[in-house]
């Protein structure tokens, strides 16, 4: 990097390290220290009020004893998975549509995009009232006459969990689309001719020339989406709250009604490092090499 | 109405006193009450605290205690208090009051002598620690009733019935007309609540003091116990068409005679109230479930952060004797289809099912509630239980007791 | 640029540009009914249909009376159109003993989204860029920290947050409510102008240097007029999430500041016994016009300026 190869590199990184300071009190004090303070107190007995009263590992003996945890974990992963999947997948297909010069492309891409700018809390109570079984898609399709269709996945416990998806992913595939057709913009228009030329056909284009060459638009997408399936809490609480049962259980929800709803703080934040601990170990040491060793 | 104008005048002067005279302060106050009913009877106490010249500042946060609670935890602790508000008396705001972020009201309760106003006097324990007044009681609220549609029962062609054992026994008759017997809403503090009100009415409270008050678990494994599951079953089938979520959608359920009953506090009585219902006409109550006629004393009750403001702390006095005073006691009660805390006041205007409630009351068949019982730790994991327990079939009632059993035992 | 002629190079070269972005290569293809055509179209038209129904749903039944709610199917279309929900909506829905709807905090959303869109992306611009130009040691142990502040749930922040708001002085107050929102936006923007400047040509940076400009010289007077694009992408992502936003703006704030959303959140879980849908419809269109504005102003720009940023990494 430039400066780093001045020599007087000390004084010329001095504005740099100034304008950086809110970066690095943000770093330090709010995700190191809060993470910190939050690992601390999951080692406390702390109920309605943060209390250092110690003891030991009783939290997460409780936490790994619950069944509750154990179906949140379970449906995180789910979720999680084939979330990223059809996320990736079908907001890249759908920027590879719109990227065919097509017609009315402005009006596709906002119709795709809208559900993005809607709350949660909205997101959910509309899908919540499309999968009801009275009078949402099942009602309808049995008022035409098909006695024997079923179609409640938010009623079901054995599929709740993908009836939460079909609303997550119509909330969050727009803005993957964009991203991605924007990686699409970006590749070069002599890369396709080339393509075309050597007589290439365009899926293996795709595949093994462009995808390939959209890396970056595919890491800042991953971050993005990744860090949205890790707190995924609003959609679960707005469509079922957890239920029917503890179904559609995730563990932002675990986290946030055991600190809040239980009053039992310390359980609270032995779910949540938990969850950062897992975070931690995926994600710190693959972004430090990402973005540390570049340019 | 002579002896409500004395009152009034009583309680203005007492008001004059107390907050700075001609300083009019406004007093943010917040609570989850939204409802229908629950607005109407909030907006009573606004009205009485305007009268005395100060000014209600609303804060009202949907969703119930749950989505409310953080929020105010985080006002508090973050040092901007508000100038007063709800919780459920009980062990809820314990912690908040031993970390003396609550204020003291002893002497306001000495000098207008709220241990003789309020009844029953648990209401007033439960606002005291350490010998200490911290909270105000304004309501009394009692789970154990069971909510009946004249309606559903007359479609159906059969009586309405008595109790508990007779509504099961009609069950199938309103399945047969096409009724969900039991409108439950699919949440889980309803559902562990039911389970609680059918132990309360089926075992009676002294068992059921055994299992929360002394966290007996051979108890709560027993055979009395076991029968109480055993109606939870019942419960179960009966709700197995109920798909929705709120408690005041199942009520509304029962309302329009969907459903033929359902479990659920005398807060609802303020929907049947809104939806211009009559008690006795429209709808049947059973206290207890009409096995058991005991109704627990838990209810609302106000807390006032401590302040440096001495206005503020003027008015926050103010609100604590109007909150208190006969006439808003009244009002308030009324709407929100509660009874008042205390015993003194006038209640003709309260209507059959309240004043099934006011008979109980003054013979004196109190009991204790979960509220002041077990944790909210503990209450998490009971409606975690009977969360699982209502939407799965296959968890047979046994086997529910044994995990109830675990609960109790760990239980603080 | 106010000069006519300039104006119309400068219009002309964002239509070079355009039509340089504009996908994959060959001449525009004949719109007829190819098999690729309807293939093509019929896709993205089952698509769109899959995105619009819950907004049909809404809008349908915003439009209709309770009464009409009860009897008919969602998605049936009104039989009399009533525009009372949304009236309602935004202006006498009672929310506990405050009965004039969400236009009681729109202007609270505003006057918290300008500010915190503002220093959030004033901060994550500066961020980015001294990561990709201005290097300094240590510099990606504070970028990865902060991607992992991207995965941290909020609500375990709260408490600390309060803690060192009311260390602070700032608990409470509208201030503190802007630096929380710019603390959560900074992991995903630093990342997007991060990418962004270090997908400049190097040769513009170098150049600069040379000619003396210091780091804010460099970033005001070469980095701004050339990253609009990404700025606008980013006041997208910020103003969808502070608008939407819940949690943050009623634990850190008051009553008298309450953002819209608590509005929202009242009306939609405020039932007078049976719960008015319409109403409820209604608040949820209106609480997302202003995003939705957002992106219908700045769609072109928003694709573009992602191209721009994200390509090259």
């Amino acid at each position: 990097m430039s400066a780093a190869t001045r020599p007087s590199k000390l004084f010329k990184n001095l504005n740099a390290k100034i304008a950086s300071i809110p970066m690095i009190l943000t770093a330090l004090c709010v995700f190191v220290g809060g993470t910190t303070w939050t690992v601390v107190y999951s080692f406390t007995d702390s109920k309605l009020l943060p209390r250092l009263r110690f003891v030991g590992i009783e939290q997460y003996e409780r936490l790994w004893a619950s069944q509750r945890w154990i179906v949140s974990i379970e449906n995180l992963a789910i979720y999680g998975i084939l979330s990223l999947v059809f996320s990736l997948v079908i907001g890249f297909l759908l920027a590879a549509l719109l990227d065919q010069k097509i017609r009315f492309e402005d009006t596709f891409r906002t119709i795709f995009l809208y559900p993005f700018a809607l709350s949660f809390i909205v997101t959910g109570l509309v899908w919540q009232w499309i999968l009801n079984p009275q009078f949402g898609v099942q009602g309808i399709v049995r008022g035409l006459g098909w006695e024997s269709f079923s179609f409640d996945p938010l009623y079901n416990a054995d599929i709740v969990i993908y009836g939460i998806m079909i609303a997550g992913l119509w909330q969050g595939t727009g803005l993957v689309m964009c991203l991605m057709l924007a990686g699409l913009r970006g590749i070069d228009e002599d890369i396709w001719k080339a393509a075309r030329v050597d007589g290439i056909p365009m899926w293996k284009t795709y595949l093994f020339i462009v995808i390939p060459m959209m890396r970056p638009v595919f890491i800042t997408t991953l971050v993005i989406i990744a860090s949205g399936i890790v707190k995924l809490y609003d959609l679960v609480v707005a469509q079922t709250g957890g239920g029917p049962g503890n179904a559609s259980e995730v563990p932002a929800k675990y986290v946030y009604e055991f600190m809040f709803r239980a009053q039992n703080l310390g359980q609270g934040f032995a779910a949540s490092t938990m969850m950062l601990l897992t975070v931690a170990i995926i994600v710190v040491p693959w972004a430090y090499l990402e973005f540390g060793r570049r340019r | 109405m002579r002896f409500g104008f004395y009152r009034a005048a009583l309680a203005a002067s007492v008001a004059f006193c107390v907050s700075a005279p001609a300083s009019a302060t406004d007093l943010e106050v917040t609570h989850w009450w939204t409802s229908g009913g629950e607005a109407a009877a909030v907006a009573e106490f606004a009205k009485a605290f305007d009268a005395t010249g100060n000014k209600w500042v609303d804060g009202a946060i949907a969703g119930s205690g749950d989505t409310a609670r953080p929020i105010m935890i985080s006002r508090i602790t973050g040092g901007d208090p508000m100038g007063a508000t709800q919780f459920n008396h009980g062990r809820q705001a314990e912690e908040l009051v031993q970390e003396g972020l609550m204020r003291d009201l002893t002497d306001l309760a000495t000098k207008e002598e709220w241990a003789k106003l309020i009844n029953p006097p648990t209401l007033l324990q439960n606002c005291t620690l350490d010998g200490k007044i911290y909270c105000v009681p304004v309501n009394i609220h009692s789970w154990q009733w069971i909510w009946l549609s004249n309606k559903a029962f007359a479609d159906a062609g059969v009586p309405v019935p008595t109790n508990w054992d007779e509504f099961v026994a009609a069950a199938p008759a309103l399945e047969k007309a096409g009724k969900v017997p039991l409108a439950l809403g699919k949440q889980a503090w309803q559902e562990s609540g039911a389970l609680n009100v059918l132990m309360a009415a089926i075992v009676g409270p002294e068992t059921f003091l055994k299992v929360y008050k002394d966290k007996d678990e051979t108890v709560a494994a027993g055979a009395d116990i076991a029968k109480v599951f055993k109606a939870a079953d019942d419960a179960r089938k009966m709700a197995v068409n109920s798909n929705v979520q709120n408690w005041n959608e199942a009520t509304a359920m029962v309302i329009n005679g969907q459903a033929g009953g359902q479990i659920m506090g005398d807060w609802a009585q303020g929907e049947f109230q809104v939806a211009g219902q009559v008690a006795g006409k429209d709808y049947t109550c059973l206290p207890g479930l009409g096995l058991n006629a005991v109704i627990a004393t838990g209810g609302d009750a106000f807390y006032f952060p401590k302040v440096d403001n001495a206005d503020i702390s003027a008015a926050q006095e103010t609100l604590a004797h109007v909150m208190l005073s006969p006439e808003t006691q009244v009002a308030f009660n009324l709407k929100k289809g509660s009874l008042p805390v205390r015993g003194d006041v006038d209640l003709t205007a309260a209507n059959d099912c309240m004043k099934k409630g006011l008979e109980i009351l003054a013979a004196g068949k109190t009991m204790q509630w979960t509220d002041e019982l077990i944790s909210p730790d503990t209450t998490q994991q009971m409606n975690d239980l009977m969360a699982e327990f209502f939407s799965t079939p296959t968890i047979t009632p046994e086997d529910a007791q044994k995990r109830f059993a675990e609960i109790i035992a760990k239980a603080d | 640029m106010s000069n006519p002629a300039t104006l119309a190079a400068t219009v002309a070269g964002a239509d070079a540009i355009a039509a340089e972005l504009g996908g994959p290569s060959g001449p525009r293809p004949r719109v007829t009914f190819s098999r690729r055509n309807i293939i093509l179209y019929g896709t993205l038209i089952f698509a769109a249909i899959y995105y619009l129904i819950p907004l049909y749903v809404m809008v349908v039944t915003s439009l209709k009376g309770m009464p009409e709610i009860r009897l008919g199917n969602i998605f049936s279309p009104p039989i009399e159109i009533t525009f009372e929900p949304w009236v309602k909506a935004w202006a006498t829905a009672c929310t506990g003993l405050n009965c004039d709807g969400l236009s009681r905090g729109f202007w609270n959303s505003v006057r918290i989204t300008v500010p915190s869109v503002v220093l959030s992306i004033a901060i994550a611009s500066v961020n980015g860029y001294a990561l990709a130009n201005w290097r300094f040691k240590g510099a990606d142990l504070f970028f990865t920290i902060l991607i992992f502040g991207a995965f941290i749930p909020y609500q375990v922040m709260i408490y600390p947050i309060v803690i060192m708001l009311r260390e602070i002085g700032l608990y409470g107050s509208l201030t503190g409510l802007v630096i929380v929102h710019s603390i959560f936006g900074m992991p995903i923007l630093t990342l997007l102008f991060r990418n962004y400047f270090s997908s400049l040509p190097e040769e513009l940076f170098k150049a600069a240097r040379v000619d003396g400009a210091g780091f804010w010289g460099i970033y005001l007077r070469i980095m701004l007029p050339m990253s609009l694009p990404i700025f606008v992408v980013a006041v997208i992502l910020q103003v969808t999430g502070i608008w939407n936003d819940f949690l943050f703006g009623v634990v850190y704030t008051r009553p008298d500041t309450y953002p819209m959303t608590v509005q929202l959140n009242n009306i939609v879980n405020s039932t007078q016994g049976v719960k008015e849908y319409n109403v409820n419809m209604a608040a949820t269109i209106i609480t997302g016009l202003v995003p939705l504005a957002i992106y219908f102003i700045s769609g072109k720009l928003f694709v573009r300026g992602i191209a721009a940023g994200a390509v090259k990494g």
